[in-house]
């Protein structure tokens, strides 16, 4: 691999650099720390001809990711589908509408593959064994799967009360699961102490700068497979926040290296009402967010004290976007909108996300004669008791013609 | 007024290895300003270049976040626990 373009850690707050290390607050305004690159390193090498020629993994950008040498874990992932959302756009009456699609993301049908691809590639850099990390779901199940395939130990820690799908989810794997007698706020609480008490990487505790980064691939997929261009308007969920600003920074990134024009791409985010400070922050015009008990059924969202609330709150304000939020029965009926019209089963988290641009279509703050991308993140095998009791349950009949001709009368189907 | 401020570890260092300091204050700004006069270096940790309580410091007075009261002006009385909380970096999405 050619030489890396990180340069150090930057804090967000007050600027001060340090050197790369497995650490993620600032030690003089505990601000977060982010990684810094030197871009004028890659002028005229890093070209739209290079990245084709790679394998269609997330890896093909491996230049903007913070590893030194080659990835060692999840060296497959990523590189989702883009869908061109026909139906979806006569229900809405849009006129330009793709999915992209990470509820198919390999190995474990969530955007957190990307994620954890680079915060373990990074952990075995830094020479750590043994990996963790404080998770609402998805990223238990990512981390426990990337760390098998990789012959890394691993913990994850997760709220008491997850879905079953993403306990077995990430229990297949063989990781040391804890599940915690609280919400994610509390384990994440609790996985800063253990962080700093047990040589771990946690991926998102100290590992985090580096973990943070991988979410730009997401971006930098929508835009090549537009065909190098960059949505006028992109939606995505939030729970800290961090999905929204680095999906900004992919395209700040891309437009800053000549890859595409500045579109003057507008980013929205997407909230359950039972969990909304970030959006709350947003429509009421203010950069403060008021941390909440989360109540939800969007679990993989649930987290109250969102650490990069500010930062996609400046986000969505400086792009020209919104944040919206609904409620539960409309994070379901979203979900089913979705599956029924493109084939696509989205966890509680992609309901969240259509259901808020729809009522963001509906409501003008995104127009309808411009091309917007929903960024649908998991699975809905992985969160079905959301939607158990809404699904058409089969009807039960014996093998025979006659039976079944019955039903097919009372559906109206006509025999030849 | 006197109140009772809580330091995290961090910026004991500054305080001579107190987790608990008492000061003088009418507001959270005075109070700020009597940290520094006894303990030079702690306001620069505090509040940024324009005397504002840095993002990621939470200032507590009786467990209320002062950014949802009046900052830097929120008023104290005899007796105010104060606490100084740097806030916990971390978070899944």
């Amino acid at each position: 691999m050619s030489e890396s373009i990180v340069r150090a850690l930057k804090c967000r707050e007050c600027g001060q650099e340090y050197d790369i290390a497995p650490v993620h607050v600032c030690e003089f305004c505990f601000g977060p720390l982010e990684v810094a690159y030197d871009y004028d390193k890659l002028q005229g090498k890093f070209t739209r001809e290079l990245i084709e020629s790679r394998p269609q993994t997330m890896w093909r950008y491996k230049e903007l990711l913070p590893i030194d040498n080659d990835p060692t874990v999840g060296a497959q992932n990523g590189f989702t589908p883009l869908v061109r959302a026909k139906n979806l756009e006569k229900v809405l009456g849009v006129s330009e509408l793709y999915i992209k699609n990470d509820s198919v993301c390999y190995p474990t049908l969530s955007f957190k593959d990307r994620v954890v691809s680079v915060a373990l590639s990074k952990a075995v850099e830094f020479g750590f064994t043994t990996v963790a990390c404080a998770s609402t779901g998805n990223l238990a199940g990512s981390v426990a799967a990337n760390a098998a395939a990789a012959g890394l130990e691993s913990y994850v820690f997760i709220p008491h009360d997850l879905e079953q799908g993403k306990v077995l989810g990430a229990g297949i794997f063989g990781t040391k699961i804890i599940g915690i007698r609280g919400k994610y706020d509390d384990v994440n609480r609790l996985c800063s102490e253990v962080a700093g008490k047990y040589g771990w990487a946690f991926v998102n505790v100290n590992v985090r700068p580096f973990y943070a980064e991988g979410s730009k691939s997401l971006g930098y997929e929508v835009m090549e497979q537009l065909g190098w261009k960059a949505p006028k308007h992109i939606v995505v969920p939030m729970a800290s926040g961090s999905l929204c600003t680095k999906v900004d920074k992919s395209i700040k990134e891309f437009i800053k290296l000549g890859l595409i024009e500045d579109n003057g791409t507008a980013v929205y985010g997407a909230q359950a009402t039972g969990c909304s400070p970030i959006a709350k922050s947003v429509k009421e015009g203010t950069d403060l967010i008021h941390p909440v008990i989360a109540d939800t059924i969007a679990k993989s969202l649930a987290i109250g004290n969102p650490a990069d609330g500010y930062y996609a709150n400046r986000v969505i304000n400086e792009s020209g976007g919104w944040a919206e939020d609904i409620s539960d029965q409309e994070v379901i009926d979203a979900m089913k909108l979705l599956a029924e019209t493109e084939g696509i089963f989205a966890e509680t988290a992609g309901g969240v996300t259509l259901g808020c641009a729809k009522k963001m279509i509906e409501s003008g703050k995104l127009p309808r004669d411009e091309s917007i991308v929903l960024c649908i993140t998991g699975n809905g095998l992985k969160t079905q008791e959301a939607i158990a009791d809404e699904i058409d349950k089969p009807r039960i009949i014996d093998a025979s013609l006659k039976e079944f001709d019955v039903l097919a009368k009372a559906d109206g189907v006509e025999n030849i | 007024m006197s109140v009772n401020v809580r330091i995290p570890t961090p910026l004991r260092k500054l305080t001579g290895g107190a987790d608990e300091v008492s000061v003088e204050a009418a507001t959270i700004g005075d109070m700020i300003d009597g940290l520094e006069a006894a303990h030079v270096g702690i306001k620069e940790r505090l509040c940024d270049d324009n005397g504002e309580i840095r993002r990621f410091v939470n200032v507590y007075v009786n467990d209320e976040d002062v950014r949802f009261l009046d900052g830097r002006g929120t008023a104290l009385k005899d007796g105010d626990e104060v606490s100084i909380v740097p806030a916990i970096a971390g978070g899944a999405r």
